[in-house]
């Protein structure tokens, strides 16, 4: 067990290190000298070149590279070429809404599509299991920002139940808080939970042919039963697969939604920040992001041993 | 008829159109062991679940089935959640796909019993503990923590056994609870089965496909046929008489001999060093004290594991045209044998040599030119085809292994010819696997084995998954290429009967080593190792079991 979790993080490290050069690659070669954009298009030529030498933009590659990514495991961010704060401190004020985002999104997703998918699968081929499933390949049709718009129309500007957009910060009560980024999370929730709807159907209807779920009915047990103590546990191992993917597409969606909502968020701070050639940020905020994804996919490894007695043994 | 448990009256049974079974009457007394038998999709199984009213969505069923006087398919489904598990336990065919394998043995084991009486957790787990330790999992070794991927296929089966005898039923289905074990196993879980039912005085339904297995456990016998019940009785004067032609042909198949070996002379044995015969023709086929390990489990990150030994020094050699028998328990290693030998795997240490040319550390297009002098023909008819290709081209696949590769029509030629072989009409070729029976599928497998014309055949239990007539069959067709193409086998199987039926010598593997060896017949009539003595008193046999059901009478 010990030996499975240790791979799993060092794994896990190595698809970090591989990104950390993608993503400082990737920003080298596009056009845009950040020297030149601090100090504006009059600036004279050798004034940028100081700049240049003092944010050590012409040492060598490796040489900054390195020292960037010195610099970003020890938290230290850089600062922020247009607001002249230091990243982590616009990082930290925009994580507050983005990771509570997120993770009401995650959950709400997941408490609306693994009902449905039991259900469905529990009346495989009946007319309820059509239509939930239908349904489902509408929410998979819709896209968010779409859906966002008509959420908006509908709860908003109609029923005016929810405010519209922008965030009143946590300083204003919890559930001001909730109340802001509840439309947002459906919004993004709500296509992920049709495509996580259909994934546990269908792996419930798998295992459900299964030899041991005669046995359990064999047993005596009553199909309900069967199905939440028999066949869902078996079902979760691509269910939790499909949840760690799909984290990574609520993160992109995130930069929709929060764009859509005038959420102060990550993914809008991350747009800002590129429409700005605001490069130092780009990179930070990627980096988080996709440092965020690789931590959900270890714990999404971790737990199919956690399912699965199976993958404990294993080495 | 009060001592009538169970009485199936008129049962017939259909599935969107099709009819699975007619007309079927049965009865089990308290106390009694009915065997149910007959080839697959005779409607056995079928019967079982109805009796269990866990029948497919689609089927149909109409006649009667009296438990204890009421009628099973009138009860609603509450109903019979009530009598499953309590009343009515059921074991099945395949334990290792039986237990859910993200539970522990003793959650599936105390579910149950939960379920049915409401007992607390600890009083659960107090008949849990007694039930497991009854079926031969004693808590010291097998505590209610393990999971069932940490058992064998023989301790799962206790474990389902337990399972369907935790609350004494009074009605035990047990649907081939030993086609997939080994016979070792198979006599041990018969037993514990017959001592269970003699305890609780439970009546059982034992189905199974080997007259010979049902002939030694029941009282009374019941074969079936396409959903029709071709003869009931008492099971010894049923099968001494044999009067119904049916019956008379699954007997006479389950004992099938196939003619044309039982005229071959008598070849030459080769020598035990496993050495050359003689020094000019090398054999065809040498092993040469052959090791396979493997890495064991690690017990702590830091140390290195043990390995684990599958293949301990193993030396033999094979002459052309000869047919060698491969027997052994399930995990002695004779399978890994037969990888290395099909250069699938390469051993540890020793030399496998074909024709005099080591293979052993050949590799990718070095060892073409031998691929092509050895094929394979699997188990499993239905598992070994790409459901997506035709005939032909499943046929023609080993063509590839040729210097020169055929035109189209050759490829057809050579394919015909190869379904001929085998008996198959040249129009099979066009048409998908689906479309064949397990016994035509497994034909078509040999004809793709032939195809190369090899000189050695290794075949992994070509006919355990068959019933007895089909089995019969492909039994002689071996039996009639081995003298046509003068074709070597390596025939490899726990079953004795069918290396009874086809091979000259007989090697009995046991823990990695080759512990006996010699001519059939010598070897089965007279075992010398206890291994091989396990494995013979173990194997079913018909002759033997009627006679013993008739002197007991």
């Amino acid at each position: 067990m010990t030996a499975y979790l240790l791979k799993r993080l060092a794994i896990g490290i190595l698809t970090l290190l591989f990104a950390s050069v993608v993503v400082f690659a990737v920003l080298e070669v596009v056009p845009g000298d950040p020297a030149r954009l601090m100090l504006g298009m009059n600036a004279t030529e050798d004034a940028v070149q100081a700049l240049r030498e003092q944010m050590g933009l012409n040492l060598p590659l490796v040489t900054r590279y390195v020292t960037w990514l010195a610099a970003f495991a020890t938290g230290d961010f850089g600062r922020s070429l247009t607001y002249s704060v230091p990243v982590i401190d616009l990082v930290a004020e925009r994580l507050v809404v983005s990771l509570p985002l997120a993770l009401l999104a995650l959950a709400l997703s997941t408490v609306i599509a693994i009902p449905a998918g039991l259900f469905a699968a529990a009346r495989r081929g009946r007319f309820a299991d059509t239509a939930t499933m239908g349904l489902a390949q509408v929410g998979v049709a819709i896209p968010n920002f779409w859906l966002a718009l008509l959420l908006v129309y509908v709860f908003a500007v109609w029923l005016r139940l929810v405010p519209a957009g922008g965030f009143p910060g946590w300083g204003n009560g919890f559930w001001a808080g909730i109340k802001a980024l509840l439309m947002p999370a459906v919004a993004l929730a709500l296509p992920q939970a049709a495509i996580l709807a259909r994934v546990t159907r269908s792996a419930l209807i798998e295992v459900l042919g299964e030899d041991y779920i005669r046995t359990a009915r064999a047993k005596g047990l009553p199909r309900r039963r069967v199905l939440w103590r028999h066949a869902l546990r078996n079902a979760l191992i691509p269910v939790l697969t499909i949840m760690g993917l799909q984290f990574a597409f609520l993160l992109a969606g995130t930069i929709i939604i929060e764009n859509v909502f005038y959420l102060p968020g990550l993914g809008r701070l991350l747009f800002q920040a590129i429409t700005q050639r605001d490069l130092i940020v780009v990179e930070s905020v990627i980096m988080l992001l996709v440092a965020a994804v690789i931590v959900v996919n270890v714990l999404v490894d971790l737990s199919y041993a956690a399912v699965d007695p199976r993958l404990r043994t294993r080495r | 008829m009060a001592q009538t448990l169970l009485h199936i009256e008129n049962l017939s049974l259909a599935i969107g159109k099709a009819d699975i079974l007619s007309h079927v009457d049965m009865r089990i007394d308290r106390g009694e062991v009915l065997g149910l038998v007959g080839e697959s999709g005779s409607g056995k199984s079928m019967t079982a679940l109805a009796i269990m009213q866990l029948l497919p969505h689609a089927a149909h069923a109409s006649g009667r089935i009296l438990f204890d006087g009421a009628d099973l398919l009138t009860r609603t489904e509450d109903q019979m959640c009530a009598l499953r598990g309590d009343d009515i336990g059921m074991v099945f065919q395949e334990p290792m796909t039986a237990l859910n394998p993200v539970k522990t043995i003793g959650e599936q084991v105390a579910e149950g019993i939960r379920w049915h009486t409401r007992c607390s957790r600890a009083e659960a787990e107090e008949r849990t503990r007694a039930i497991l330790d009854r079926v031969g999992l004693p808590q010291s070794r097998f505590p209610l923590s393990r999971f069932p991927h940490e058992l064998s296929g023989g301790q799962r089966q206790r474990v389902v056994i337990a399972i369907a005898c935790a609350l004494k039923p009074r009605l035990l289905i047990a649907d081939e609870p030993t086609t997939a074990l080994d016979v070792v196993l198979q006599a041990q879980i018969l037993d514990l089965l017959r001592d269970l039912v003699e305890e609780n005085r439970m009546g059982l339904l034992l189905i199974s496909h080997d007259l010979a297995v049902v002939a030694d456990m029941a009282d009374r016998l019941v074969v079936m046929r396409h959903g029709k019940v071709m003869e009931q009785g008492e099971t010894a004067s049923t099968l001494k008489r044999q009067e119904h032609p049916y019956t008379r042909q699954l007997a006479e198949a389950s004992m099938h001999v196939p003619a044309a070996r039982q005229a071959a002379p008598a070849r030459p044995r080769t020598d035990d060093a496993g050495g050359n015969a003689s020094p000019e023709t090398p054999p065809l086929l040498a092993v040469d004290k052959v090791v396979r390990d493997y890495a064991g489990r690690r017990t702590s990150l830091f140390s290195r594991p043990a390995p684990f030994r599958a293949v301990d020094d193993v030396s033999f050699s094979m002459e052309p045209g000869h047919s060698v028998a491969l027997v052994g328990r399930s995990g002695c290693g004779k399978s890994t044998l037969a990888r290395m030998i099909l250069a699938l795997d390469q051993p540890t240490g020793g030399a496998i040599r074909l024709a005099g040319q080591d293979l052993s550390h050949l590799e990718g297009e070095a060892l073409r030119p031998f691929r092509r002098r050895m094929q394979v023909v699997f188990q499993d008819p239905y598992g070994s085809f790409n459901p997506r290709h035709k005939v032909e081209r499943l046929v023609a696949e080993p063509l590839h292994l040729l210097d020169s590769q055929p035109s189209r029509s050759e490829r057809r030629e050579r394919v015909a010819e190869a379904l001929a072989e085998v008996h198959m009409p040249p129009d099979s070729m066009d048409r998908y696997p689906h479309e064949f029976s397990g016994g035509q599928r497994q034909r078509i497998s040999i004809a793709r084995a032939v195809i190369t014309r090899p000189d050695l055949i290794v075949a992994d239990e070509p006919v355990s998954a068959l019933d007895v007539s089909i089995r019969a069959q492909i039994l002689d067709l071996f039996a009639e290429l081995n003298g046509k193409l003068r074709l070597a086998y390596l025939f490899i199987t726990h079953d004795l009967t069918v290396a009874r039926a086809i091979t000259d010598e007989v090697m009995v593997m046991h823990e990695g080593r080759i512990v006996e060896r010699g001519s059939t017949a010598d070897v089965l009539s007279a075992p010398r190792h206890e291994a091989t003595r396990a494995l013979v008193d173990a194997a079913p046999d018909l002759e033997r079991a009627i006679a013993r059901r008739l002197s007991r009478a």
